[in-house]
Formats: C-alpha cells, structure tokens, sequence
C-alpha cells in the first residue's frame, strides 16, 4: 500500500510550549490511526496541522503527495479532500441540519443543489438522522450533532477524516451512536486519523495506536499488541490511567 | 439510539449563546425586569398623556407649538436614518479592518476608530461644517449627515468586531475545514451570526443618533430641536416650547427602545434571522 500522509520532523511551538516536537508519522491509504497521548501531548496540534488549521514552525505534512505545509500550494482544495470533526461539533447554528451538509458541496465544490441534496439525505440516512434533515443544531442531542458534523464532513467526498476527540464533549450514553458511525466508516475503508480515548474503538477498528507524550511520539503498534504488551514505560503509565 | 431531550439542551445552550451588552442609551425593557418596564411604562404612558394633556386645557401656546414642531421631525428622521445607514456601513468595513490580519488594515481602522471615538460629537460637526466649509462645501443636512456617520461609524465599528469576536473561533475552523475561504466563511457563516448578536447594540445606537441628531440643529438644519427654539425665540415661551421638544423626544426614543426590546426576544427564537 503506498504512503497516503507522510509527515517528517513536525516541529510546532505555541510561545513556551513546544507542541510537536519532531514528529514522523505516515499513514496508509485506508488505514484507521488512533492516536492517545496525555492533554498537552500534542495530538490535537498533529491533526489540526494535517490540514494546516495550525501552521508548522518546520517539518513537512503531504497528503496524496500534495504538500500541505508548503505555502504555495492550494491549501483550499487540500481541505475539501480533508475532512475533520472537532470536539465541539461546530455546526453552524444559522443553518438547519440539511443545509449545514450542503453548504460546502454547494458552495465550494459548486455542485447543483439537487445533486447536494441527494447526497446530503443519503448522508443523513447513514449517520442515523433522516428525520432530522429540518431541525436546527440546537435541537439536537450531542451525539445527534456530531453525527451531522460527520455528514457535513463526509459531504465534501473527503480521501481522509481526522477526528479530534470527537466523543470528548457527550454524555455517556451518546458516545456509541457516534462511535457506531465511525467504526462504519473505518470498515467501508476510509483512512482515518482520530485523537480520541475510546479504548471500545480502538479494538473495534483501529489498525494502529500511536501514544503521544510532550510532543513526540513514544511507541506505536495495532492494538493487540499495544494494550497487552507496551514496550515504553511512560505508555504504560498512560494506560493504567485510562484503562 | 441514545436520544438526549431536546428541550434541555436547548435551555442550556440557549444561554451560552453569546451575546453582548452595550448600553450608552435609554435603558432596553427585558422582559424579565419588571421593574424596568414599569418605568417605561410610567415614562411612555405619561409623556404622552401629557403631550395630550397640555395642549387640551392650554391650547395656547401648547397646540401652537405642537402645529408648529413637527414640521422638524422630517428632518430628525431623515438625519437619522440615512446616517444610521452610512454608520452601518462605514462601520462593518471598520470593524473588518479591526480584526484584520492585514496590519495596515488594522493600524487603520484602530486609528480611525481612536480619533474618532476622542473628539465631541458636536466639535466633529463644527469641523466639517466650518473648518472643512470652505473646503467641502456642503450645506447643512449634509454636513450633518456626513459627521454623523462618521462619527457612528467607529462606535459601529466596535459593535461588529465585538460581535464577530464572540462568535466561536470553532465556526470558522469548521469552514475553513471544508474548503471555504476566508471571505466565503466570513460572509456565510461569521456575518450572519453576528447579525443575531449585534441587532440589539445597533438598535441602541440608533437611539443615541436620534437624540444627538438634536445637536445639528446648530448647523442650520431645521430639525426638531431647531423649530423648537425658532418658536420659542418668536414667542418668548421657552418652558413650554422646550418641554414640548424634550416630550417629543422621550416618546420617541421610548418606543425604539421598546421596538429594540421586542427585536432582542425574538432574536432569542430561532427562525426568525435568515
């Protein structure tokens, strides 16, 4: 399989904190990465730089061989193959649920509003939420919008998806309708980075943990291995807290 | 499937939604300040009974005086609301230009914001009228008009850069995320949020403009204020004339801050701003 995301010696710093701290990383086409790490460890600065939401102090990120971090290229068209999920959902709440998903597809990709409507309810249909197409975000449970958030996502044909922390900010009871379409995801073949510490998801779908700590990463494995047998003792630290 | 009640998470996140609070005008009624709406009551209700009042068991010189005022409410209104309309606009570019990242842009806005929000209102009018007479030649109403706006312009341009900074950084990254540009998700996505939140501030300034439009009445504009004083300085009734003007006034701004009040419920429904 050939290398999907390839990213070398990121180095990112946010005044005295030093955020990434030389990280390589690639990733296979369609390959699930799940990456843990203590807050502070950088995980979410990694994913945000993937589609340069944060911007790198050195170090390169390219995705299907196009450059993320040189600023010459196009970072826009880079993001419409890049979807993410934030921890807040960040619907917008001017929008109904529908118009939430076919407004980048619409307006970006410039795609007929029929064509965006077809696929938005087909969306819609996949995360769970027919009936939901006319209601507005704040009438929606936190699981009911993240899933939407995933369809918007989704709608722009993305090659990758990065989660950050999507379950983080819902009730318990909600995390499985969210994870639920995740997994999905994962199985249809969608390479996927998530920062997130749902140890159900990882043995459900993940082909790979990585543990972050202080802005660099200290051992990586499938998960097997990873939660039977970690090698580095900060890992397993991390883990007894967690599991 | 896990469904949350909705009617909660609306309640609790109802009130997280931002919101800002400037108040340099009449007080707005909220509906839950009883105490305050009955103020407004007592003013409104007496203000106008009194202006119905007076002129009813003093016909003269109350209904001389309200036959002869009105004629300056036209040019109170037109003052007003086409300088409303320039500030709106003045103030939206301003307001960009605050949180620009583009540092010209930004040194500016600030500046213009700074210089104008440190000089009087009437001293802004003196100097385009007479200090810049010569050199722009404008008459009265659109001297007016033009300090007016610029004047309102930068106190606008805070209320739209407050209003697009409370609206989470999240929103923007979520579009920036999907592709759009920065413009495109200012436009369609930052805007027309900050509308909700800015509607009630915007109305509140333009109470204040309706009452500092008084002040043109020194740049031989025949507003209010002006036909108030013409009467007064023809008939020597300075007390009735005055309080007349000063009724007419508060009627006036009472019943905006009303219709602001009004607005700022229903801002609080949704469907109601798209």
């Amino acid at each position: 399989m050939a290398t999907f995301i390839e990213i070398k010696k990121a180095v990112k710093s946010f005044g005295s904190l030093q955020a990434l701290n030389g990280v390589d990383l690639s990733v296979q086409k369609g390959e699930v990465v799940l990456i843990i790490g203590p807050s502070g460890s950088g995980k979410s600065t990694l994913l945000r730089s993937i589609n340069r939401l944060e911007r790198l102090d050195s170090g390169s990120i390219s995705i299907d061989g196009e450059s993320v971090t040189d600023e010459g290229s196009d970072i826009r068209h880079i993001r419409q193959e890049v979807g993410m999920v934030f921890q807040s959902f960040n619907l917008f709440p001017h929008l109904k649920v529908i118009d939430n998903i076919t407004l980048s597809p619409t307006t970006v990709l410039k795609m007929s509003k029929e064509e965006a409507l077809g696929n938005a309810r087909k969306l819609l249909a996949k995360v769970g939420l027919s009936e939901k197409e006319h209601s507005w975000p704040d009438e929606l449970s936190g699981g009911q919008q993240q899933r939407v958030a995933i369809a918007r996502a989704l709608a722009m044909n993305p090659k990758v998806m990065l989660f950050d922390e999507p379950t983080s900010a819902l009730d318990p009871e909600m995390i499985k309708e969210v994870l639920d379409v995740m997994i999905d995801l994962a199985k249809e073949g969608m390479t996927m980075l998530i920062v997130s510490h749902e140890m159900g998801f990882a043995k459900a779908a993940a082909d790979r943990i990585i543990f972050m700590d202080a802005g660099q990463i200290v051992e990586e494995a499938p998960p097997e291995t990873f939660f039977s047998s970690p090698r580095e003792e900060r890992t397993r630290r991390f883990l007894e807290h967690i599991l | 499937m896990a469904k949350g009640s909705p009617r909660s998470e609306r309640d609790s996140k109802g009130s997280a939604r931002p919101t800002i609070n400037v108040t340099d005008g009449t007080l707005i009624p909220l509906k839950d300040e009883g105490g305050l709406l009955s103020a407004w009551n007592i003013s409104f209700f007496g203000a106008i009974a009194l202006l119905v009042a007076l002129p009813l068991f003093s016909p003269d010189p109350y209904l001389r005086i309200l036959s002869f005022v009105p004629d300056g409410l036209f040019a109170t209104f037109s003052v007003t609301i086409i300088s409303i309309c320039f500030a709106l606009i003045i103030g939206l570019f301003a307001g960009l230009g605050r949180i620009s990242q583009r540092a010209w842009v930004n040194r500016i806005a600030t500046v213009y914001v700074e210089i104008i929000r440190g000089i009087p209102l009437l001293v802004q009018l003196f100097y385009i009228y007479y200090a810049l007479g010569p050199l722009l030649r404008l008459q009265g109403p659109p001297a007016a008009i033009l300090a007016m706006s610029i004047c309102y312009g930068a106190y606008m341009a805070e209320i739209f850069r407050a209003g697009i900074q409370a609206i989470p950084k999240g929103q923007m990254e979520a579009a920036l995320a999907l592709g759009m540009s920065r413009s495109s998700a200012m436009r369609r996505i930052i805007i027309p949020q900050t509308i909700r939140v800015i509607l009630p501030p915007i109305g509140n300034e333009f109470i204040a403009l309706l009452k500092d439009s008084s002040l043109v009445s020194i740049l031989a504009v025949s507003d209010l204020l002006r036909r108030g004083r013409e009467y007064a300085s023809t008939s020597f009734r300075y007390f009735e004339s005055y309080t007349v003007i000063a009724l007419i006034y508060l009627v006036m701004t009472l019943f905006f801050s009303r219709l602001v009040a009004i607005m700022e419920e229903r801002l609080r429904h949704r469907g109601n701003v798209h």
